[in-house]
């Protein structure tokens, strides 16, 4: 079967649109195979630095032949409509098959070949491809990421030949830009193709380039006896920055290994694309670093290697600036600088946030076990780094360079509350557990969350331009991997008033201060703030949910256990698991069968008139005895279910509700509930909502499906 | 060049002019006003302008007050020179023709690294930009390569390719220097410190501490109301006086740099100024691009 190969050959693309390039192309590609009614068996897309690769296998040599049927004008209608038909399709009227009083036009479409179908879709999808930016060159009009130069574009072997804006398809492309003969050369088709690029110094496949990079520089770091400091963003980047990268292993002065580790690798990394290296006999970095080549040095990269330890010296010079000046200067500074800085335009300055942070930490301290004193401290010193000179220079340093500076005077716990309490910083980062970082940690993003809901800067739709879905995500996972108990917004309340009151207070009572705030009491004060409250409670419900059944939890289970109203995330957890752990036991399956019974009954009878309620009575005359033994068994369960949330052991309250599985079938078995005696179909009405009623202490089992 | 010693900073420029010269560029003297980078050079930034074709070559000195550090540090400095090149349309081989001009000054591509890593060029003030990329050498930013797309906001006829070697830092590579006041500036032993440091104290001293604010803000407002009235004039054909028009500006947009080297710009103004000196750049921009479309 016939094989199609394109080659869009360009000047350099830059190393973070690749990925994308490549899933564009297949997926454009796709498309338009599909449209055409081309079926293939394999589309593979390549990326790199200087080529996107389109392969595709299995094709046939053209299109089938298609007949199509076109309904018509009956044969009745008059002369016009039958005219315009015919002109629409191209036929005469004897051309026309006529059914049922319904004239139709059959029109067959003769099979293209494939290659006459191709220089229109390669048209399409070069001028319509979506790269993030695009560009003009030399005095065409043609747009693409850096200035197209060539297109090889093969079918089944040959040339299919067209132009794009002037640039012509054929078979020749080029090699490495340096390692390559230098001389454009003829490929014949993929196999041949990719057997060439790899004789011309280019790896096709990304997978290949980093699979060399990977082994080059581990091998390098090996035979000193060193190990790589593993990056998988940075082996992306340095993937798309060379078609034949060569690892090369090079010097440091020692004497920058005093910076703080995450500084050097930052500096090798953002500024320069190198790995940082480990020595495990130090058991910290070594000092050398490795940098990928697009070269196969004729010296072996000693040139290239002095070369980039000089620029790197120049680069950690300048870090090592940061850091003498950074120790001298100090926290008092600092947190004099936040005072000039703005938060947020209608959140005041970031010295105010720190304030509210650390008012924040305060109250949250004893619900995580941490010193009330100590929270605040560690909270105002949190934020401080933000105007360190570091931190300026690399903002991913952030709380990072705070620990450092702050360990010597106030301590390991208060330090790791500084380095630590931006995290959890994404769904896989891992969540701080000691108690002082816990109460940074939550006050620093409840603030956030509060800040921003009470001036009405909600994510809508797919914008959350202040992350705030991460914030509650992470206030949410602080609460649950910590088992912290508390209610949420909760604390987060306790600093609404210290908001710019301007942003907070309804209009007519500007300009109150902040005291008279408070001196008008709560019942003021939960006027102004309960709707934000209730927006915050809803939404913290909601990404608990998303990360409920990111986890894989049954939706509808999370469902039954909100419809409670709980808003203690541990809790609700907790019962979450609880509830379908008992719907995989039997008597849970059963369970929830019965209790679909008895509120299809009762819904029934709601929609007649009043449900009878209150209480069950037992030794009726001529009762069946499965109906005195429900109502029995509703009681007990009753008590236990009430007792087992009391301690808040929600398998016992399950294990209750089991023992109603057994009575509660016999019941539906033996007793009709529908009775003609309107005194035994009141009380077994009774009996029915008590069971529902019980189980409802438990979840909403309406919303669980069956 | 002498095959055994790398070019003098000097030698390095006469190569370059050479190497463009000979691709057809004419090469032309710095411009006599001050500048924060070759690129406002009217020779670049107006001549990109418009349909007609145009090469050149050029060194610059590059003005950035706030840059100075008095001569204590070994890579910064407020007072430096780029090598500006400029061909429209950007020929084909571009690239190629680039790393010629490097292996002239020594650079062989088969022993170094160099590289093309992206970067999209953008001057706020002159509401310029373009797509390209830096070039690494061994890990050193040696030239920003740009394929001009648009200028004082209005998208560009014809596409230029932009060249700007950064010459001090390629001559300390070149020559494996580490302090850039200790680069040969000839072959008679005269280094850059001994021309440039002395310039590099006062002139710090000047920006940070020197300059009255009062009277760069004076200065400032002067020029923004010269640039408006010399556009309002005309010439003997009839033209508005753009290129004299856009001298002001240029010298706005370094009086602003003074003062902000002197700390005299809140961070709350500092959009305006810019604005400001970005509406001046597109009035002429925009007028000059008629008159290069009239003259084509």
């Amino acid at each position: 079967m016939p094989q199609l190969l394109l080659e869009l050959f360009s000047e350099e693309i830059p190393a973070r649109m690749q990925a994308g390039a490549a899933r564009d192309l297949e997926r454009m590609a796709t498309e338009r195979l599909k449209a055409a009614g081309l079926g293939f068996d394999a589309l593979t897309t390549f990326a790199g630095p200087r080529r996107l690769t389109l392969v595709v296998d299995g094709l046939p040599a053209a299109t089938p032949d298609r007949e199509e049927e076109l309904k018509g004008p009956k044969a009745s209608a008059p002369e016009q409509a039958l005219e315009g038909f015919l002109r629409k399709t191209g036929l005469t009227r004897d051309q026309l098959v006529e059914r049922d009083g319904v004239l139709f036009a059959v029109i067959s479409q003769k099979g293209r070949a494939t290659a006459d179908l191709v220089p229109a879709m390669v048209d399409e999808i070069v001028r319509g491809f979506p790269w993030p930016k695009s560009m003009r060159w030399g005095t065409g009009a043609l747009r693409w990421v850096r200035p197209l130069k060539r297109i090889v574009c093969l079918f089944d072997g040959v040339v299919v030949p067209f132009d794009v804006d002037g640039i012509a398809s054929g078979d020749v492309t080029e090699g490495h830009r340096f390692l390559g003969s230098g001389q454009p050369f003829a490929v014949r088709d993929f196999a041949d193709y990719r057997r060439k690029l790899e004789r011309e110094h280019v790896l096709l496949d990304v997978a290949d380039r980093k699979l060399r990079i990977l082994e080059g520089a581990k091998a390098a770091c090996a035979d000193r006896g060193l190990t790589l400091v593993d990056d998988d963003g940075l082996l992306d980047e340095v993937a798309g920055l060379a078609e034949w990268p060569t690892p090369i292993l090079g010097d440091m002065d020692p004497a920058f290994l005093d910076l703080p580790p995450e500084v050097v690798r930052l500096s090798m990394k953002v500024h320069q694309k190198y790995f940082a290296v480990r020595d495990p006999a130090r058991d910290g970095l070594a000092p050398h670093f490795v940098v990928v080549a697009n070269v196969e040095a004729t010296d072996g990269g000693k040139a290239l290697a002095a070369g980039n330890g000089r620029v790197l010296s120049a680069r950690l010079n300048d870090a090592r600036f940061f850091w003498d000046e950074d120790r001298k200067t100090g926290f008092d500074a600092w947190l004099k600088k936040l005072e000039g800085v703005t938060f947020h335009a209608r959140l005041g300055t970031m010295a105010q946030r720190v304030d509210r942070i650390a008012a924040l930490a305060r109250e949250i301290a004893p619900l995580v076990g941490a010193d009330p004193d100590q929270a605040e401290r560690a909270a105002r010193l949190a934020k401080a780094d933000l105007a360190s000179g570091m931190v300026g220079e690399f903002p991913e340093l952030q709380g990072v360079m705070g620990g450092y500076y702050a360990r010597a005077e106030h301590g390991d716990a208060v330090a790791d509350a500084i380095r630590d309490h931006y995290r959890p910083q994404g769904p896989s980062d891992a969540v701080p557990t000691a108690p002082l970082t816990v109460a940074v940690a939550l006050a620093d993003k409840l603030d956030t969350l509060v800040g921003f809901f009470a001036i009405d800067e909600k994510p809508t739709g797919s914008k959350d331009p202040f992350a705030l879905r991460r914030a509650a995500l992470g206030v949410i996972r602080l609460v649950l991997e910590n088992g912290v108990r508390m209610r949420l917004p909760g604390p987060a309340v306790s600093t609404f008033w210290m908001l710019p009151e301007a942003t907070m207070l309804p209009p007519g009572t500007m300009p109150a201060a902040a005291i008279d705030f408070i001196s008008r009491g709560e019942q003021f004060q939960r006027e102004v703030y309960g709707p934000i409250e209730r927006e915050m409670q809803a939404f913290f419900a909601d990404r608990l949910k998303v990360l409920l059944r990111d986890q894989g939890k049954r939706h509808d289970l999370v469902d039954a256990v909100f419809a409670l109203g709980d808003d203690d995330l541990v809790r609700i957890v907790r019962r979450v698991e609880a509830l379908d752990a008992f719907l995989a036991t039997d008597d849970g399956a059963n369970l929830l069968a019965g209790h679909r019974r008895a509120s299809n009954i009762l819904k029934a009878e709601a929609k007649k008139g009043d449900v009878p309620t209150g209480m069950v009575q037992t030794g009726l005359p001529n009762q069946p005895p499965e109906e005195t033994a429900l109502a029995f068994a509703a009681a007990a369960a009753q008590t236990a279910v009430d007792q087992a949330l009391e301690a808040e052991d929600f398998a016992a309250a399950m294990r209750a509700l089991s023992a109603l599985r057994a009575p509660v079938d016999a019941f539906f078995e033996a007793v009709l509930v529908n009775s003609d005696v309107p005194a035994e179909r009141d009380n077994r009405l009774k009996l029915l909502g008590q069971i529902r009623a019980v189980m409802g202490r438990v979840a909403d089992f309406d919303r669980i499906a069956g | 060049m002498a095959a055994d010693r790398p070019l003098s900073f000097q030698d390095l420029i006469l190569t370059l002019q050479r190497y463009w010269g000979a691709q057809g560029c004419a090469l032309l003297q710095p411009y006599d006003v001050e500048v924060g980078a070759g690129t406002l050079h009217p020779a670049t930034v107006l001549r990109a302008l418009g349909p007609r074709p145009w090469k050149a070559a050029y060194v610059q000195p590059s003005r950035r007050p706030g840059d100075g550090r008095y001569g204590e540090n070994p890579n910064r400095l407020q007072h430096y020179y780029q090598f500006q090149v400029i061909l429209k349309p950007n020929p084909d081989n571009l690239q190629q023709l680039y790393l010629g001009s490097l292996e002239a000054i020594g650079i062989d591509p088969k022993l170094h690294d160099v590289r093309f890593v992206e970067d999209d060029w953008e001057n706020p003030t002159v509401g310029a930009w373009g797509l390209g990329w830096e070039v690494w050498c061994d890990g050193m930013e040696v030239t920003q390569f740009t394929y001009f797309q648009g200028v004082g906001g209005i998208e560009v006829d014809v596409v230029s390719g932009e060249l700007t070697y950064g010459l001090e830092r390629l001559a300390m590579y070149v020559q494996g220097v580490d302090d850039v006041y200790d680069l040969r500036f000839n072959d008679e032993g005269l280094t850059y410190g001994e021309v440039f440091l002395e310039n590099e104290r006062q002139q710090s001293e000047a920006n940070f501490h020197g300059y009255d604010v009062d009277g760069l803000k004076r200065r400032f407002e002067d020029m923004v109301a010269e640039v408006g009235r010399l556009l309002e004039m005309r010439g003997p054909q009839d033209q508005k006086l753009v290129l004299p028009a856009y001298d002001q500006v240029l010298k706005a947009s370094h009086l602003f740099n003074l003062m902000d080297a002197r700390g005299a710009i809140a961070v709350a103004e500092r959009q305006s100024y810019i604005g400001r000196i970005r509406d001046l750049c597109k009035a002429c921009a925009t007028e000059w691009v008629e008159q290069e479309r009239a003259r084509a």
